[in-house]
């Protein structure tokens, strides 16, 4: 059973006027099939995790360990890790000008499943799955994230989740931005995911909005570079009535 | 990527001067109207003179050989036509002491003529295979009324050349015109394009320079009368070593025409040096013209330079649109790391990203063995960069 393993991670990014450290010693695991909402205020750090998790360069990891089954995650590039199975659904994803996206998924799934899938069951599964997000067919001939809109992107994350089928989907943000209509139809394919049991799913958030749709098994609110609580689903309802207030006082001492 | 913040080391310059001030001397067919250039002069600032191999300062005499392959359809003819020729000069006159000295070193020129109303099935395919020393050269193609051709200009090998190239294109014709400058890294390369779009006609220029060791190549556009077309396309691909430079003159004369240009370029290497010049002029009786230009750049690796200077002069109020755009970006880390993300090692990430950057110009080109092979030079170019 797959399994993500955090342990102290502590992160820094280095800047001109030197090294500012973000995450203060993170500890978490997300099996196989569990949910797990990563919930804060902006400035806590949530989205330095999910970025350190798939490697951006921009990120130094100054202590602690990431392991994926056993296999150090810290010790991969970027690449590696996307290959072992790590999968970040960003929140701003970034264009790729004259690069259609059936050649970037067809690229992708290649490098991911160690071999180019069959033509014919490709152009199945790409056609199904779009459907599914209930994508204009005419989307796959645009260049990757180029002129797409917010809730546009944010499906084409979707689709490349449910086609790579990663052991770990980290969605960083994934409600920002999204209409009410687009947010049932992203949560739907994040749901159709999770529902295939083989996938642990951190979902990381300001709001809990999401969390209508996308139910977790587990909740953690993070502050000043770490989780300061966990819970089960009611921690969230917590939240909402309560907002961050109580922890970024409690950080900032 | 390493050094991804010091966006200092890639030049990107901007500069803003006068079409009239930019040359200092007016046109002319011979080389003695010209000073022989120092190296500050507006139109020379930016090309390393002393890499010529003397065809600036009238030292190159014309000691060497090129070989021609010269292919066309039924209906083509080829002469060759002493410079009084009236179809000689007509398109233009040389701007530089360098296209000066070419038509100064040449006693004859060579005319490609396509009748007028031809439809040609075939391009017509002149190869200049460059075979060591100093070559002058003077072309003109002469396209007639209504007639609709592809060319094919392909230089390879090495030589120090010079060279005119005309075309006359006839009333409501239609012309594609592709030059490919392939040379060996040793080969230099400074040329004029003059090209004159006749009444309601509309040709399309790609110039793709992959080769040499120092390549010019200026392409001027005027129009003989209203309702012209031309769209002027470029790619480059400047390594290590190389001067590759590239100036358009779109001379808007006439009324209601159009014009469009887009040069795009890639550089890796420390030395490598692009330059592009843009301009555009907008005459007074050009009412309802339209035109737009624009000019990207690649910085693959730190060291290299472009410049670009995009130039638009307007003078009248009367038009559609006239616009412009130059941008040179670093090799973007945050495309490199969102294709990783998905599983693809940085080298295909990177050859995916460089092919996205000129796909759009490829598609331009229209003819299916020059688009291909321009495909494979790229494929060759980023193999070396990226091992």
């Amino acid at each position: 059973m797959a399994t993500l393993e955090i342990h102290d991670l502590h992160v820094s990014v280095e800047s001109e006027t030197g090294s500012t450290e973000i995450l203060r010693g993170v500890d978490l695991t997300v099996k196989q099939g569990e949910t797990h909402a990563i919930m804060g205020p902006n400035g806590s750090g949530k989205s330095t995790l999910a970025y350190s998790l798939a490697g951006h360069p921009k990120y130094t990891v100054t202590g602690g360990t990431v392991t994926l089954d056993g296999e150090d995650v810290l010790e991969m590039s970027v690449d590696e890790r996307a290959r072992a199975g790590v999968f970040l659904a960003m929140q701003y994803p970034v264009e790729v000008p004259g690069v259609s996206v059936s050649n970037f998924l067809r690229t992708s799934a290649t490098a991911v499943r160690g071999e180019a899938p069959r033509l014919r069951t490709w152009v199945k599964e790409v056609k199904e799955a779009m459907e599914r997000l209930e994508m204009d067919p005419a989307f796959a001939e645009r260049n990757v994230n180029e002129g797409f809109s917010g809730g546009e992107k944010k499906r084409h994350e979707i689709l490349q989740l449910e086609l790579l089928r990663p052991k770990v989907a980290i969605l960083d943000e994934t409600d920002s931005g999204l209409d009410i209509d687009a947010l049932r139809i992203v949560s739907s394919g994040v749901n159709r995911v999770r529902e295939s049991g083989d996938v642990g799913t951190l979902l990381i958030t300001h709001y809990t909005r999401i969390l209508r749709y996308i139910k977790p098994d587990h909740v953690h609110v993070f502050a000043g570079g770490r989780i300061v609580e966990s819970g089960g689903a009611e921690l969230a309802d917590k939240l909402e009535a309560e907002g961050y207030e109580q922890y970024t006082k409690g950080a900032a001492s | 990527m390493p050094g991804a913040d010091s966006a200092g080391e890639a030049v990107a310059a901007a500069v803003e001067s006068s079409v009239v001030t930019r040359t200092s001397a007016p046109p002319s067919f011979d080389v003695a109207d010209f000073p022989v250039p120092h190296g500050r002069e507006e139109e020379w600032r930016f090309t390393p003179l002393s890499r010529l191999r003397g065809l600036h300062d009238g030292t190159a005499a014309a000691d060497g050989s090129i070989k021609v392959d010269l292919s066309a359809p039924d209906g083509v003819t080829v002469e060759t036509v002493g410079l009084d020729d009236p179809r000689v000069g007509r398109a233009g006159t040389p701007v530089d002491r360098v296209t000066a000295q070419a038509f100064s070193s040449v006693e004859k020129a060579t005319v490609v003529s396509v009748p007028r109303d031809a439809v040609l099935s075939e391009p017509v395919r002149l190869g200049l295979h460059g075979e060591g020393g100093v070559t002058y050269g003077h072309t003109v193609f002469d396209i007639g009324a209504f007639a609709e051709a592809v060319l094919v200009l392909d230089h390879t090998g090495d030589t120090a050349r010079a060279a005119n190239v005309e075309f006359l294109v006839g009333d409501g014709a239609k012309l594609t015109v592709v030059s490919v400058q392939d040379w060996d890294d040793t080969a230099v390369h400074v040329t004029q394009h003059n090209v004159l779009v006749g009444r309601d006609a509309s040709v399309k220029s790609i110039v793709v320079t992959f080769g040499g060791d120092v390549v010019r190549v200026h392409p001027r556009v005027s129009y003989a009368g209203p309702g012209g077309e031309a769209e002027l396309y470029g790619l480059y691909f400047t390594d290590e070593g190389q001067h590759h430079e590239h100036r358009l003159l779109v001379d808007h004369n006439a009324p209601n025409c159009r014009s469009n240009v887009a040069y795009k370029g890639a550089l890796q290497g420390e030395t490598a040096r692009a330059v592009w010049i843009g301009d555009v002029v907008i005459r007074v009786q050009a009412t309802g013209t339209e035109t737009y230009e624009l000019n990207r750049n690649l910085v693959l690796t730190d060291g290299a330079q472009v410049h670009s200077v995009p130039n638009l002069e307007i003078e009248t109020g009367e038009i559609q649109g006239a616009g412009h755009a130059s941008a040179t970006g670093r090799f973007e880390d945050e495309q490199l790391f969102y294709l990783m993300a998905r599983g693809i090692p940085a080298d295909e990430a990177r050859r995916l990203v460089v092919r996205g950057f000129f796909a759009e110009l490829v598609q331009q080109i229209g003819v299916a063995d020059v688009e291909e092979r321009l495909l494979a030079k790229l494929e060759a170019e980023l193999a070396e960069s990226i091992g």
